[in-house]
């Protein structure tokens, strides 16, 4: 399998991962002596996961670091602070896990891990752009969302698909405080989710999905804020008017429901003109549609992109 | 002495940022890392320095004033980093784009209105301006109340969500200020 590497990561950070890995390996080795009896073999963190390939959703762009992609991370179901969920997801179990896809199909259906690991995985490197200005470049594994949406068979009703991640305060522990409204719910239109820049992704550079990154399986819109990426998914439901987001729930005049890059549209309290990729000192122009225009924006025609925002 | 050791105390936090950015433990955002850390310790200075009245008349030690000046010019010190963290480092001099998160972001503008009303007080802070300014100047450093309160607000509006750390700061801030409100009406009661 290739991965591909900018020229700028330091052998240091090569060695490293790879120190890291066999650490890893060793400390599940140790763990699998002591309870291999009891669980079944399971696909975890830092596992290769095999027959990925490559795709033409590229990026000639570096990629940041996998180390800062899997250590400043927005994921409030564990910490607020961006270095704790790789710290507190680090023993976030993710088998069992199931996906269930239902609301306005013809074919509702629930999807083991295992099963969704078993598609026709491919690695894209897709643009990751924050709001709160930053942004990343992040190689993917995982497949179109369409593949899922074709199964189930929505119904003529059906116009906007839901996404629901776990809720369990036991497991992420961020959900004991109401920060947000638990469970996180997204939304996208249907036309948005059958896009085939729409990825349900199961890993990144070439491993299993980091916990931290949104364990087991997770959705990546890359034209739109990182936010609207609904991590560790447990419920897919298609439904007939727009879902609440628990963005817009907790700040309606911040977060609408569309929340396409959009370099023209500031954010109330900050401006979304440029952008901090991680790893870089200047800030970049941002890109309208994340730089995804050619294939989204006429998804988006006629419409007042500063009122849908 | 024990001023020396203050002074010491108080450049830990940049001995710190120095230490972590030598030996690249900033994180992914070194920047924002460091925005955050001189932005914390601005705020943790003001209160300190609010901190002595307060504590004067609690434990009767009328000398520890003679601490205030320093931790006030701290304050002043680590908001300076910030600000120039935030003109150089983050926007790279793009004036365009400072001018108008000035005007059009709330928490910048009050951040930076802060950051403007410290800079009298730091150069009045000598004695021979005490002595010129005499009643004026203590009209003038009561300014501190004005820029504390614009401090606190400028990091409650930053946060996204998980007010948490903001409000801490908040209630400390209240408190001393309660002490002051409250001693002012008990010391004039007969």
């Amino acid at each position: 399998m290739l991965i591909r590497r900018p020229a700028d990561i330091a052998p240091s950070e090569i060695t490293d991962q790879t120190i890291y890995r066999q650490r890893r390996n060793f400390i599940t080795g140790a763990a699998a002596i002591g309870v291999s009896a009891f669980l079944p073999t399971q696909a975890t963190a830092s596992t290769k996961l095999p027959n990925i390939k490559k795709s033409a959703y590229q990026v000639n762009e570096a990629l940041t670091p996998f180390k800062d992609v899997t250590t400043y991370n927005n994921f409030y179901e564990f910490s607020t602070d961006k270095s704790g969920p790789a710290i507190i997801a680090r023993n976030f179990t993710t088998r069992p896990w199931t996906v269930t896809v239902d609301g306005l199909v013809h074919k509702p259906m629930t999807f083991d891990i295992e099963d969704l690991l078993k598609f026709s995985l491919e690695e894209r490197v897709y643009r990751l752009r924050c709001v709160e200005g930053w942004s990343m470049v992040i190689p993917w594994l995982g497949f179109s969302l369409n593949e899922i949406l074709k199964r189930v068979q929505p119904t003529g009703s059906a116009k906007y698909v839901e996404f629901t991640t776990l809720l369990d305060p036991e497991r992420m522990p961020g959900q004991r405080y109401p920060v947000l409204n638990w469970p996180y719910v997204e939304g996208l239109r249907l036309d948005e989710a059958q896009h085939p820049l729409t990825l349900l992704a199961l890993g990144l550079y070439g491993e299993v999905l980091p916990n931290q990154n949104g364990a087991p399986v997770r959705i990546v819109t890359p034209w739109k804020y990182g936010f609207k990426s609904t991590k560790s998914i447990v419920r897919i439901r298609l439904v007939e008017s727009p879902p609440v987001s628990s963005w817009m729930r907790a700040a309606p005049s911040e977060y609408g429901f569309y929340s396409n890059v959009n370099p023209d549209v500031d954010h109330p309290r900050w401006s979304q003109a440029r952008e901090r990729r991680i790893g870089e000192f200047l800030k970049r122009k941002t890109l309208p549609f994340n730089g995804y225009g050619d294939q989204v924006a006429s998804m988006y025609a006629g419409m007042d992109l500063k009122k849908y925002f | 002495m024990l001023k020396s050791l203050l002074f010491l105390l108080s450049l830990i936090p940049l001995a710190r940022l120095t230490w972590l950015s030598l030996h690249n433990g900033l994180g992914a955002n070194p920047i924002e890392f460091i925005t955050r850390s001189t932005g914390t310790w601005t705020l943790v200075f003001l209160l300190l320095t609010l901190s002595i009245t307060p504590l004067r008349r609690l434990i009767g030690r009328n000398d520890l004033i003679r601490y205030r000046r320093m931790l006030g010019l701290f304050a002043f010190f680590y908001a300076c980093l910030h600000f120039t963290t935030y003109i150089w480092l983050d926007q790279f001099f793009d004036w365009s784009a400072i001018v108008k998160d000035v005007i059009k972001r709330p928490f910048i503008t009050v951040g930076f209105a802060s950051f403007v009303l410290l800079i009298p007080l730091a150069a009045t802070s000598t004695h021979a301006m005490q002595r010129l300014l005499r009643r004026r100047w203590q009209q003038l450093h009561r300014l501190v109340y004005l820029i504390a309160i614009g401090g606190v607000l400028h990091y409650w509006w930053l946060v996204k969500k998980d007010i948490t750390q903001p409000a801490l700061y908040a209630l400390a801030l209240t408190l001393l200020l309660g002490f002051r409100l409250a001693y002012r009406f008990i010391s004039r009661a007969p």
